[in-house]
């Protein structure tokens, strides 16, 4: 059995589909924070956290700086900004430099994450179409975080799914409900 | 998060910094310096943070690279058009009561904000009596801003976002463009003063009406920000304006109750009367 604090999701095109599923499956007793990246094309506002909270049972908000992370909330990262963790667990941002033309960036949530939950981390990559997510998804992998990638299923674009598959085994290749069902069944999971 | 062999070699090498060349990155947030580090190493061909502790200690020209890596985050002019909507609406009115006008723009990095402020206040009429001091502890980001040119490429986004800022003017009337650089206008210089000043050893230096800060504060610790914050609070003359990113919050500050929003959605605050 192995203990999970925290669950990183980054998702690109079809990314929104995805997460409707997914999130309003979680029930409202889920323990643990949720930290979404979803790369949209650049605005100035995002209505997705207000979108997602009418739908969820969790608490949902979008990330603000230096914000106590708090158990059963649903952060989705600013756009234009990195969505990082730092102690206490407490939300960080940045506007550094995109990565894979991305901000925010998957593999910055992921890598930081996975810095600070180590092997008590659930990593989970949804469809997409960027190479943005591979890293991260490896840094979980070695920090001993469990890895997830949704089955990639020709609906949608899944690049973001192969690249990450390319760069190392992940531990559960899962369709959205099988997702679902994982995250309901925290904060442990006993890996098969 | 303490503990592992990279959270010492980065205590190391922050100390070695401060220590050798009194830059203070003890009090930044951890979690994007980590990853600026991280980055710095990588192209600086070392592949610990101690072997970059070793280059930076032997070498100065490492260190002023460097710099660069931890201190230049990408600005661009009018970022958040709304923000400057905003303060057109929300302080301008106010600063039109003074008869002069001093306005601090903290961590300006290589200007673009200073431009975006000098731009608003001559649409506005108050320019001619406002003195902008600009600051950053990089003097190579402080020579760009003084320079005010720009890549021509970046300026359809600067004027986009002009326009979304309620400018009464277009942008073009602002600069001469040339060998694909944008020249901003040379009179904006006589109203702006560029000098290195840190937020995190040095202090107040004069009475302002509004100061900006935006973006600068969420690479900084609590305790870091929270002596930001009270800086800006005493430079702050009575009742002054205080601009920060729109993602970044003064809520977790101990100095929280020293300030009421104007305009909480952008971010605009506005000093408190002491108690």
């Amino acid at each position: 059995m192995r203990q999970i604090d925290a669950v990183v999701i980054g998702a690109s095109a079809g990314g929104v589909e995805g997460l409707s599923v997914l999130l309003p499956a979680l029930p409202a007793t889920l323990r643990v924070p949720v930290f979404i990246v979803l790369h949209l094309p650049r605005e100035h506002r995002s209505l997705l956290s207000e979108i997602f909270a009418r739908k969820c049972a969790l608490r949902v908000s979008e990330a603000e700086d230096k914000a106590p992370v708090g158990r059963g909330c649903v952060y989705f990262a600013p756009p234009d900004y990195h969505l990082l963790l730092d102690e206490g667990p407490r939300l960080a941002l940045s506007v550094d430099e995109p990565v894979h033309f991305s901000r925010p960036s998957i593999d910055v949530l992921f890598e930081s994450a996975s810095e600070l939950y180590r092997q008590h981390l659930l990593g989970i990559i949804l469809t997409g179409a960027s190479q943005d997510g591979a890293d991260g998804l490896a840094a979980v992998r070695e920090a001993g975080g469990i890895t997830v990638v949704q089955q990639p299923n020709g609906t949608y674009e899944s690049q973001m799914a192969a690249a990450a598959l390319k760069l190392g085994p992940v531990d559960y290749v899962l369709p959205l409900d099988g997702i679902a069902g994982l995250i309901r069944s925290l904060p442990a999971i006993d890996l098969r | 998060m303490a503990g592992t062999i990279v959270d010492i070699e980065l205590q190391l090498l922050i100390d070695a910094i401060y220590q050798k060349y009194h830059y203070d990155f003890r009090g930044y947030a951890r979690a994007s310096l980590k990853r600026r580090l991280a980055l710095a190493a990588t192209r600086f061909g070392c592949s610990t943070l101690s072997q970059l502790q070793h280059r930076v200690l032997h070498d100065a020209a490492t260190f002023t690279q460097l710099l660069g890596y931890l201190t230049v985050p990408v600005s661009e002019m009018f970022r958040d058009p709304e923000h400057f909507r905003s303060v057109r609406q929300n302080v301008v009115p106010f600063l039109r009561t003074y008869p002069s006008l001093k306005v601090w723009i903290a961590g300006c990095s290589t200007g673009e904000e200073v431009y975006s402020v000098a731009i608003l206040l001559r649409e506005e009429n108050l320019l001619q009596r406002t003195l902008i001091y600009a600051t950053d502890i990089n003097a190579h980001s402080l020579q760009i801003a003084s320079t005010g040119i720009y890549e021509a490429a970046r300026i359809p986004a600067f004027t986009d976002s002009h326009r979304k800022s309620g400018a009464p003017n277009s942008l073009s009337d602002y600069y001469t463009a040339a060998y694909g650089r944008a020249v901003f206008d040379k009179s904006f210089r006589k109203h702006i003063v560029f000098a290195d000043h840190s937020l995190a050893t040095d202090s107040v230096f004069a009475e302002v009406q509004l100061i900006l800060c935006r973006n600068v504060l969420i690479y900084f610790n609590r305790e870091l920000q929270d002596r930001a914050i009270g800086l800006f609070r005493d430079a702050l003359c009575r009742k002054g304006f205080l601009c920060i990113g729109s993602k970044e919050s003064i809520r977790f500050s101990s100095h929280a109750s020293d300030f009421e929003a104007v305009d909480a959605e952008h971010r605009i605050f506005r000093k408190r009367d002491a108690p």
